[in-house]
């Protein structure tokens, strides 16, 4: 078969696919040290010798369709995923940008429906939105609404948070159920109603993450499970920190509803987008704390334990089912849901 | 649905129970055949394979409806696609499958109009809402999926729906059952029969396969505890050297099935020869459109000519869909074929084979 030339669909998914796509074609023509990060932000210092906090940068941009669903809209996802992937590298999240490529003929209300949810959005993470751009394009060129947000925050001295920083006999936490974005956003696409009692999960989790770093200065991993879900997520740190992770299925939280939903679609949830849950590898002795201080909060109410980093089969994780078998989890291949972020 | 129904048929204690019964029942190596592609999916994903004691080897089967469809049924849907102003219609799954030059996908990327539907009302619908333009509906599947079809294509005759076709490559699971077992080319000691086929069809097409072959086939749901209880029948049927048709998903299949659907899907199809990828012509293993229907045949209202089709080069997912190999050993799994870049249909639909090794097993 001929090679695939052209960007397909599932070179967005947050699968292989895109990180291929990344690795190839992103970052080598740019490759500096702050981009070979590879974390959900770049962390850099703006003093010579590097002491002091640090800067953390980031960007995204939001394509969801449709624009508002059960539990948010692309305001609050715009604002609400650019902080958390400020939160993720232990970053108080400061300023954001917002960026908008406006389809015409977009309604005004919806245009004005979505900054209120951006400024609601941003009172609740503490925020604020400084800079901005706007640009209309003919009808056709854009599906109704595309926003970008970039944001900046600090890294306090001495905080190192990162995919690679996993050690054998780490707790994996996760701060609650998933699947909720994924399948809330879903159930209301077009063509595919149906009904499902699913809100998205679409929070800022900076909130969250203070909370675990009051708790623990042993906090060494943050990821939050967005596009490829945990199942990607725990992948990318198993690689980066060359471990294994071995994770229980029954100690997941899982909606019910989300479960149906995947059960009747024949998806696995741990593939299915979140927007406001992360997991976080924890020293062991210092995991109970970690998760009573989560649990304490809002947006860990349902926090747990689900398993641990072990030495082998390094870069691989493994599942225990409920039935007592074992199978490998790996990345996200292909596409599960197309523009649910 | 109820979720209780599906939690209770995970449940870890009573698992364990029934791999103790296995493991006792397992006195001699046995090769069991899971027809169905959503069993094999089922399988991976529980980690079943690693539960079961040595002698007792699953084999996954020809159960997939996008993994058996073949190069030129697949050549023949584009060449559709590709006619000027036409929409065609399909399930997410046949996308990606490569034909013999190209995929639905990369025609899309290419300017055909191919819309992905999760029913085929979704795409009499389409047909409603865009009257001036043809939408065929490539339908894929088995007996499970060719009632809903047949009821599509009533439901756009009855709405006066004009521009609905479809462009039908059905296929019945018992033929091919027998084909495998009249190959003789691997040994087949019992049959995990699939379970949702069955609640259309019934029991009683796999008398034939236990009367005149002698190998014992237990329909069984695709719950973990009903494939592990579906195992264990197995045993203890080929352990008394019988060979019977039992029914373990008693909550989904009667022996009788479900004849208002049987009836819905003659009304429309009937049965014809069709072409299998690996298993090549069965007799009287397919559906087409009664003669009655022509107004709706796709492949009558667009006479296409697709290029001579050509098969991939080193693919083996027709040794593969006979349980001939297991999918690592075929040079190309997780090297050249990927399910980012598959090679072969068994590496593209969710429940193939391949899919389901590189997905949940080890890929080397």
């Amino acid at each position: 078969m001929a090679k695939a030339s052209k960007i397909l669909l599932a070179h967005g998914s947050g699968g292989r696919l895109s990180h291929d796509l990344v690795a190839k074609e992103f970052v080598p023509p740019w490759q500096n040290p702050i981009l070979d990060q590879l974390n959900d932000s770049a962390v850099f210092s703006l003093s010579a010798d590097g002491s002091g906090p640090r800067l953390a940068f980031t960007t995204d941009s939001y394509v969801v369709k449709p624009l508002s669903f059960k539990g948010g809209d692309i305001g609050r996802l715009a604002v609400c995923g650019t902080v958390n992937d400020l939160a993720m590298v232990g970053a108080k999240p400061l300023y954001l940008s917002a960026s908008f490529v406006i389809e015409e003929g977009l309604p005004l209300s919806t245009l004005r429906a979505v900054v209120r949810s951006m400024r609601e959005a941003a009172a609740e993470a503490g925020i604020q939105i400084v800079t901005g751009d706007t640009k209309v394009v003919e009808r056709g060129a854009a599906d109704g609404l595309f926003v970008n947000t970039a944001g900046v925050g600090l890294v306090p001295a001495g905080l190192e948070i990162g995919g690679d920083r996993a050690r054998v006999g780490d707790a994996v936490i996760l701060s609650g159920s998933i699947g909720d974005h994924g399948i809330a956003v879903l159930s209301q696409r077009e063509g595919l109603e149906f009904e499902a009692a699913v809100e998205s999960d679409v929070a800022p989790l900076n909130g969250l993450v203070a909370v675990m770093l009051a708790a623990s200065p042993n906090v060494r991993v943050l990821r939050d499970p967005t596009r490829g879900g945990l199942a990607t997520s725990l992948n990318e740190i198993a690689a980066q920190s060359n471990v294994g992770i071995a994770i229980e299925e029954t100690t997941i939280p899982l909606n019910d509803s989300v479960w149906a939903a995947c059960e009747m679609l024949g998806f696995d949830p741990l593939y299915v987008a979140n927007e406001g849950k992360l997991v976080a590898v924890v020293a062991p002795e210092d995991a109970e704390q970690v998760l009573a201080a989560m649990r304490a909060t809002r947006y860990g109410e349902q926090a747990a334990i689900i398993g641990e980093v072990v030495a082998e089969p390094a870069g691989k994780v493994l599942m225990r089912t409920a039935i007592g078998g074992t199978r490998i989890v790996h990345m996200l291949v292909g596409e599960m849901l197309p523009r649910i972020c | 649905m109820t979720m209780r129904y599906v939690q209770e048929f995970r449940d870890g204690a009573a698992a364990q129970g029934l791999v103790a019964r296995i493991e006792a029942a397992a006195s001699r190596p046995v090769n069991l055949m899971e027809v169905c592609g959503t069993h094999t999916v089922s399988v991976f994903r529980h980690g079943i394979r690693g539960l079961l004691p040595p002698p007792v080897n699953l084999l996954s089967g020809p159960g997939c409806p996008v993994c058996v469809t073949t190069n030129a049924d697949i050549d023949k849907a584009i060449a559709l696609a590709q006619q000027e102003g036409v929409t065609l219609a399909t399930f997410g799954d046949m996308m990606k499958v490569p034909g013999s030059y190209q995929s639905l996908q990369q025609a899309k990327a290419d300017g055909a109009d191919v819309r992905v539907v999760y029913s085929p009302r979704d795409s009499v619908r389409l047909a409603r809402d865009n009257p001036h333009r043809p939408v065929i509906f490539f339908a894929v599947g088995f007996e499970t999926t060719a009632p809903t079809i047949a009821a599509s294509l009533l439901e756009a005759q009855r709405l006066g729906v004009t521009n609905f076709y479809v462009f039908a490559v059905h296929k019945l699971i018992p033929p091919a059952m027998i084909a495998l077992l009249e190959s003789g080319e691997v040994r087949i000691d019992g049959f995990i029969c699939p379970g949702h086929v069955s609640v259309i069809i019934g029991s009683r097409p796999y008398e034939p396969i236990a009367k005149r072959y002698g190998v014992p086939c237990v329909i069984s749901g695709f719950e973990p505890l009903d494939v592990l209880q579906g195992i264990e029948m197995l045993l203890r049927q080929t352990a008394e050297e019988l060979a019977e048709v039992e029914i373990q998903y008693s909550r989904g299949v009667r022996p009788e099935g479900n004849p208002l659907a049987r009836e819905l899907m003659y009304r429309v199809f009937e049965v014809s020869d069709a072409g299998w990828r690996g298993l090549g012509c069965i007799p009287g293993s397919g559906l087409k459109l009664r003669p009655e229907y022509r107004a709706f045949d796709a492949e009558q209202a667009f006479p296409v000519e697709p290029p001579p089709t050509k098969e991939h080069r080193g693919c083996l997912c027709g040794e593969v869909l006979r349980g001939v190999i297991t999918p690592p050993e075929c040079p190309l799994f997780a090297k050249a074929c990927t399910p980012e870049k598959p090679i072969g249909p068994c590496m593209v639909s969710s429940e193939g084979t391949c899919a389901g090794w590189y997905q949940y097993g080890p890929r080397s």
